[in-house]
């Protein structure tokens, strides 16, 4: 073949990939189930620099095995280092970058609001329409539970916080793939 | 069989002949066990210096370097070495003393975190807690530290483990580690892509580094390079891993790199990047380094490629499958040799205009140029040289023509002063018949000037060529050149007198300030017997030309 033939590849046809995908992303990581396993991940994400947004770790189906799911913001990490360096850890088995519309991701938040007696009814329709549960209530204030998307929690927030958020934990999202119809 | 003579049998399994190290109460049950053991063990007089060695070992050798510490003090010593072995990617395993399990989190006596401390600087660890782990654990930290991208392993051996009794076996086929599958490798189709470009591009430049030690590579590096007329440029981390007397040699690239490399970079169409990992000493200001280049990156660890700067055509895979794949589809390809001729004229002109040089003093002055030109006629090119950190440190990497891999053994990324002279003793014992020669500043060497006893009570014949300018001289030539001439705590004074040093640890010691004396007293100094070094007085105001101020582009290159 003559060099500069067409099957060459033209350089200026190369392009790289990337970095920033400028959305979030949910990582799903199998990872062993052995002491200092959670150290070295927060670990290497406090020396290269990347920030997590939330952070949920627990138990799977398999004893040896724990599933950590983490979201972070891919405009602002290139999401590809942070999963290559994740896969460089020993005890990482598994990672997973969820695609949005393929997963089912949700969170569980606790909101305690202040209700006197004029807000409370407002305050337990929000409940109502967002399929949140009273789980506590004293005389002047609500403890609410909500789980679903983190969007709705995020709205869930905002309707609650003119009537006084006293306190809130969230547990960060969770996230499994979509099984397809035909599974 | 008690867990620490399991722990000396796994290590005679991996095939360990020689370990460096300092016992102490945590780690006294292995050294019990080493007393028996067929190893030999090497005291150092502190355990960077032994961490080092190991390292050492590992670069001259391509084996796994060990080294022991005990708890608490002992291990934090060697954390220095673990980092070092980290930045370079040296396959060692460290295994320290951990106070007893029933005193961990007590802050006992002696005790330290020492798998918390390190876990930013390893490739992995381990911390046994049952004593059956010892031996599998020793032979995991082997696999990992010399597989995929090498690295070091800590073993943290808490002491009653070690005294524990075991059933032990000897382990049979590779550890269980279901999370650690390093790739081998390269995809043939990006490889074929790679070729393609490559027999487009008229102004190629191969930029390869200490993967290609690390992959035993260079034999296929030079014979794909020399498959068409492909420029070749390395990093302080890759010479000798392409002949520096070769017709297609650029020269080291990057801070204190010649300008032809660099200018080859900054005009370069496709960069072939191997084995290498864009450290900002090569790149300067990313955003203006080889800014009409796209780039070839080829890579074991995935994580390196588009790290600093973005591939268009990754591959992942080790460096000597790659290349011979390459060559082997490059050569299919038939391109055109002749494509290259005005890049090579334009190559040609650069290194006419700009050869490596200096101004040598008219009368006897040592010139530090000098002196490693001097001493590598008096090696005949043939010595193993390790290298402390600093000025001397590059006019080696400039003047010292090496000529095949593992010949050239100095701390690049983390840049340890006081690496060389351990460094040294490490690679004189992996390889006895070689001559091994540390290239020490006077700055770095006192730093760990108490190895010199390791190498006299172990005789251990290593050679020290000290570039004495009485000053901290990197750091003088930053303060000269970006700092106003402002020079703080840079003076060495005169102290020590460097002969009676040397003598004082049995060693022989010798003095040159001539430079028509010079190549005679190495000549000496090399034909003492047992370990000599030779304190060279040289200019004590020289500046490391030519350079790149640090965050400047290619084309700034000043001197
Ligand atoms: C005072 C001072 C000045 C310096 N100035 C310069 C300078 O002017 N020029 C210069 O070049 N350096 C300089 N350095 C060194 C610099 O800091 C870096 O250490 C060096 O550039 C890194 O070299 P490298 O890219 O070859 O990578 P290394 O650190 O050697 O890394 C090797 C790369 O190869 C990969 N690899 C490993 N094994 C394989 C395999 N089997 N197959 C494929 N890939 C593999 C690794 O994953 C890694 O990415 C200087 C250091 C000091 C202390
Ligand atoms: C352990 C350590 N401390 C400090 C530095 C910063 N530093 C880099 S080069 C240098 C001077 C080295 O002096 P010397 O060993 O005499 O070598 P020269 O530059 O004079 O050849 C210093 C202090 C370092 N690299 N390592």
């Amino acid at each position: 073949m003559e060099a500069g033939t067409p099957e060459l590849v033209k350089l200026e046809d190369l392009e790289a990939s990337r970095a920033l995908t400028g959305r979030k992303h949910v990582l799903s990581l199998l990872v062993e189930n052995k002491p200092g396993v959670l150290a070295r991940i927060a670990g290497l994400f406090s020396r290269r620099g990347f920030n997590i947004d939330t952070l949920a770790v627990g138990p799977t189906d398999d004893p040896d095995v724990s599933r950590i799911t983490l979201t972070l913001d891919g405009a602002v990490h290139p999401i590809d280092q942070v999963t290559k360096q994740l896969h460089k850890l020993v005890n990482v088995l598994k990672i997973r970058d969820m695609e949005p519309d393929q997963t089912i991701s949700r969170e569980m938040a606790l909101f305690r609001v202040q209700a006197a007696v004029d807000g409370r009814a407002e305050i337990m329709h929000f409940a109502e329409i967002f399929r949140a549960k009273i789980v506590d209530v004293s005389r002047r204030t609500l403890t609410i539970e909500v789980t679903g998307s983190n969007d709705k929690i995020d709205a869930f927030e905002r309707m609650v916080r003119p009537h006084g958020l006293i306190e809130m934990a969230r547990t960060g999202e969770v996230a499994i793939a979509r099984s397809r119809p035909d599974q | 069989m008690r867990a620490a003579d399991a722990l000396c049998e796994a290590l005679k399994a991996e095939g360990v002949e020689h370990v460096f190290g300092i016992p102490g109460g945590a780690n006294l049950p292995t050294y019990d066990a080493i007393y028996d053991a067929e190893f030999t063990h090497i005291q150092a007089r502190h355990e960077q210096g032994a961490g080092h060695a190991a390292e050492g070992y590992a670069k001259a050798s391509g084996r796994v370097g060990v080294a022991f510490a005990t708890s608490g003090p002992g291990a934090t010593n060697l954390v220095t070495a673990i980092t070092d072995a980290m930045l370079d990617s040296v396959p060692t395993v460290f295994i320290t003393g951990q106070v007893r399990t029933d005193l961990i989190g007590t802050d006992g006596f002696q005790e330290a975190d020492v798998t918390g401390i390190t876990l930013p600087i390893v490739k992995h660890s381990f911390l046994v807690t049952d004593p059956r782990q010892i031996p599998e654990y020793i032979h995991a930290a082997f696999h990992i530290a010399s597989t995929g991208r090498p690295g070091p392993v800590l073993v943290d051996v808490p002491q009653d483990l070690s005294r524990a009794d075991i059933e032990y076996e000897p382990a049979e086929g590779r550890p269980n580690l279901p999370g650690y599958k390093p790739p081998t490798e390269g995809n043939i189709k990006q490889i074929r892509l790679a070729a393609k470009a490559l027999a487009n591009a008229q102004r190629p430049v191969v930029y390869a580094g200490g993967g290609i030690v690390n992959a035993d590579a260079s034999a296929e590096l030079i014979e794909f390079a020399t498959s068409d007329k492909l420029p070749v440029t390395l990093t302080v981390m890759g010479l000798g891993a392409f002949p520096a007397p070769h017709d297609q040699w650029l020269g080291m690239l990057g801070m204190h790199g010649t300008r032809t490399a660099n200018y080859a970079m900054d005009n370069a169409d496709l960069i072939l990047a191997i084995g290498a990992r864009f450290d900002d000493r090569i790149t300067g200001k990313l955003s203006e380094f080889a800014p009409r280049a796209k780039f070839v990156h080829v890579d074991i660890d995935p994580a390196e490629i588009s790290k600093n700067v973005p591939a268009h055509i990754p591959i992942v895979g080790d460096a000597r499958d790659v290349l011979a794949k390459l060559t082997r589809e490059y050569r299919a390809l038939k391109a055109d040799s002749a494509r290259l001729d005005d890049w090579w004229k334009q190559i040609r002109a650069w290194q006419a205009e700009y050869p490596l040089g200096y101004e040598d003093s008219s009368d006897s002055e040592i010139k530090p140029q000098f002196m490693i030109e001097a001493m590598y006629e008096a090696t005949e090119g043939e010595a193993i040289i390790t290298s402390d950190v600093g000025q001397h440190q590059m006019w080696a990497a400039q003047y010292y023509h090496f000529s095949r891999p593992r010949q050239w053994i100095n701390s690049g990324g983390l840049g340890t002063m006081g690496f060389g002279l351990p460094a040294a003793i490490g690679a004189k014992v992996a390889r006895p018949d070689d001559t091994v020669v540390c290239l020490a500043g006077d700055g770095s060497l006192v730093m760990v000037c108490q190895e010199f006893a390791t190498a006299a009570v172990h005789d251990i014949p290593v050679k020290v060529f000290l570039m004495n300018n009485g000053h901290f001289g990197m750091v003088r030539q930053w303060q000269e050149l970006f700092w106003d001439g402002r020079y703080s705590s840079v003076e060495m004074g005169d102290s020590p007198d460097w002969v009676k040093l040397a003598e004082a640890f049995g060693w022989t010691g010798m003095r040159c300030a001539d430079k028509r004396q010079l190549k005679d007293a190495m000549r000496a100094t090399l034909d003492a017997e047992g370990p000599a070094l030779l304190d060279v007085q040289v200019s004590k105001t020289e500046n490391c030309f030519p350079m790149i101020p640090a965050g400047a582009a290619a084309r700034d290159m000043v001197g």
